[in-house]
């Protein structure tokens, strides 16, 4: 697996990660800046090529495939673990740390794998190191988000698995190109892929479990699972028509019930979903345009929804509080977090001059170039959904709006100085929207800036912010949460336990109590007929018994005597 | 915090920046009408301020879509997932 031409990326970190727990202070400090920098170069130094070939059970397995797909979200995952491991500096709880770095190496993996068991082995391992992002939180809320986030996934990966065997029966190889099956083994693996996409219904387990994650925990967690699901999807289904619909849909699902959130990391949750969807549509879609557009939105968004966690994450951290209704007024003693967090949602929402706008544009042009009117229309409402709450309604009600009466002190420096990075690569690609295309497979033929598109998109945003100052005093909130689908489980699921459980006692109990009920009868019939009082028991008394016996002695004398 | 003291600033002069956004807005609607669309995918596409009319009327589609599916369908009290868990 090592050559000097290739040095896979996942063994580099996880060997990193192992050396973690026998550090501390300003060497443990150094060495998660160093590993993620080390990992950078090794993608630096990646050439095309397959590379780590394993035979195992008769299968050739390949670990590393080096394409410009694969190397678009290993840059992107790279430079987001050093971002993530300087946001975390300060934390002084090794198991997060290990647990990152192990989690990093997973994403990797997936990416790099070139068939569908390496796929599979990196696929589950992404999930028993992230949930320990959850755990140590050490709340609770986040004991029980976790577990729920583990048994989603453990569903997930295995119908992975099934459909990976399955792939193998049809089509004799287990290549992770284009899945050209059909049946059962094209829907499971597909079903397994939009589970970690966060495609609704089989969303839930990401907005359930990340507002619970610890501060640090889910900047890598917003950045990795959900874009390697996009990744397999580019790679494994372009072109589903499906995909379209359901990229759409949830584009709005994620905007919409962002809208209904009070906890600020759980609004930005719907925002992954929502943004996602852009991505997923991208890849249904399928031509050389959209799918450019989903790669390169995938990487502007790890960036700034990164960017976007490290700030409301850093209000949590130096406030204790997560809820729009408990926050209010804080630009003054957090003013560079407001400012980097603003950057952020400008590059969300889009506006020219930052790194969404030259991702997501390429997507809805796509879509307009395909004719597709109601998407394109979806997709808009989307965009002025995303900025209405992220961008607007978010930091309003965090920094500004009702003075909450917090008195925070800012940031800390390692804090600032990761938000900082991931804005000035924010500015920088919506700036050189090259740098990013010169990554991509295929040459871009779209160019962002030109007047229609910059019209376009600077009257959508401008005119919702517009509607927002006006409508401000309608836009509902305060202390509640919304119902999602992961009611199913967290109380649908108990109370049908419930339920079934009171049917089978109460089925118990009336079959008990009918059969105790002939029992009674039974005994009673008997003590009727055979009791004290009974027809058949009147000749019991010992004088009828004396005189029968007699009756039985004198037969026997007198047949005796007769013979 | 002198960061802070800025936005304070800007704060403090909000009806002007709100005077700017404006017009600024009413340029970006006009330039859009008097240009000549670069191309026609969708029937909108002619309509000079399309986009304009349609950010405004998502915003508040959204908001109050949003009020209605929380009060009537999706708002709990926050210890409603408490004592089942």
């Amino acid at each position: 697996m090592i050559t000097s031409e290739w040095i896979h990326p996942s063994l580099l970190l996880i060997a990193g990660a192992l050396v973690v727990p026998w550090l501390k202070g300003r060497v443990l400090q150094g060495w998660m800046v160093l590993l993620p920098l080390l990992v950078l170069a090794a993608l630096a130094l990646a050439q095309p090529g397959e590379y780590g070939q394993l035979a195992f059970l008769g299968m050739e397995l390949v670990t590393g495939r080096v394409d410009q797909l694969a190397m678009v979200f290993g840059w992107v995952f790279g430079i987001v673990l050093l971002i993530g491991a300087i946001y975390a500096l300060h934390v002084n709880d090794r198991v997060q740390h290990v647990a990152a770095f192990l989690y990093g190496a997973s994403a990797l993996g997936v990416v790099f794998a070139g068939d569908l068991i390496t796929l599979y082995v990196f696929w589950e391992l992404m999930v028993v190191t992230s949930v320990w992002l959850i755990w140590r939180r050490k709340t609770e809320v986040s004991f029980h988000a976790g577990f729920r986030y583990l048994i989603i996934h453990a569903v997930g990966g295995v119908m992975l698995l099934a459909g990976i065997i399955l792939f193998q029966f049809e089509t004799g190889t287990t290549r992770f190109d284009q899945i050209a099956a059909d049946g059962p083994a094209f829907w499971l693996i597909l079903a397994a892929f939009l589970i970690n996409a966060a495609v609704p219904p089989l969303h839930a387990w990401l907005t359930d479990a990340y507002p619970e994650a610890t501060v640090t925990g889910a900047v890598f967690m917003s950045a990795l699972t959900t874009k390697t699901a996009v990744y397999t999807l580019i790679r494994g289904y372009p072109g589903t028509e499906m995909l379209v619909w359901l990229g759409a849909f949830m584009t709005l699902y994620g905007v919409t019930f962002a809208m209904l959130s009070n906890d600020i990391r759980r609004l930005l949750s719907y925002h992954i979903v929502s943004q996602v969807g852009y991505m997923v549509a991208g890849v249904g879609l399928g031509t050389a345009l959209a799918l450019s557009g989903s790669a390169s939105h995938a990487f502007t968004h790890i960036l700034y929804k990164a960017l976007l966690f490290m700030g409301a994450g850093a209000v949590i951290h130096m406030t204790g509080r997560s809820k729009l209704s408990e926050l209010g007024g804080l630009y003054r003693y957090m003013p560079w977090t407001f400012v980097l967090y603003l950057v952020g949602g400008v590059s969300i929402s889009a506006f020219p001059l930052f790194s969404g706008y030259v991702s997501k544009t390429m997507i809805v042009e796509a879509a307009a170039v395909d004719g597709r009117a109601v998407i394109w229309l979806m997709l808009a409402v989307a965009s002025a959904g995303t900025f209405l709450s992220t961008t607007l309604k978010l930091p309003y009600k965090t920094w500004l709006g009702e003075d909450s009466g917090l008195r925070p002190r800012e940031a800390p420096w390692n804090m600032l100085l990761a938000m900082g990075i991931a804005a000035a690569l924010c500015f920088l690609i919506g700036i050189f929207p090259g740098l990013l295309y010169a990554l991509l497979p295929e040459p871009v033929d779209f160019n962002a800036y030109t007047m229609s598109v910059f019209l376009k998109e600077m009257q959508l945003l401008l005119f919702t912010g517009l509607a927002f100052c006006l409508l401000l005093k309608y836009v509902g909130g305060g202390p509640k949460i919304s119902l999602d689908v992961d009611w199913l489980y967290r109380r649908g699921g108990p109370r049908l336990i419930e339920s079934v459980g009171t049917a089978i006692v109460t089925t118990d109990r009336t079959v008990r109590r009918v059969a105790l009920d002939q029992l009674t009868r039974i005994t009673s019939h008997m003590e009727r007929k055979h009791g004290r009082d009974g027809k058949l028991a009147k000749s019991w008394p010992t004088g009828s018994m004396a005189m029968w016996t007699a009756i039985v002695l004198a037969m026997l004398l007198t047949f005796g005597v007769y013979r | 915090m002198r960061l802070a003291r800025f936005i304070e600033y800007l704060i403090a002069r909000r009806s002007l920046l709100a005077v700017i956004a404006l017009v600024l807005m009413a340029a970006l609607v006009l330039v859009d009408i008097i240009l000549p669309p670069a191309y026609t995918h969708f029937p909108w596409d002619a309509i000079g301020g399309f986009a304009a009319f349609f950010g405004f009327a998502a915003c508040a589609a959204l908001i109050f879509l949003a009020r209605l599916l929380g009060e009537k369908l999706l708002y709990r009290d926050e210890d409603y997932y408490d004592d089942h868990e």
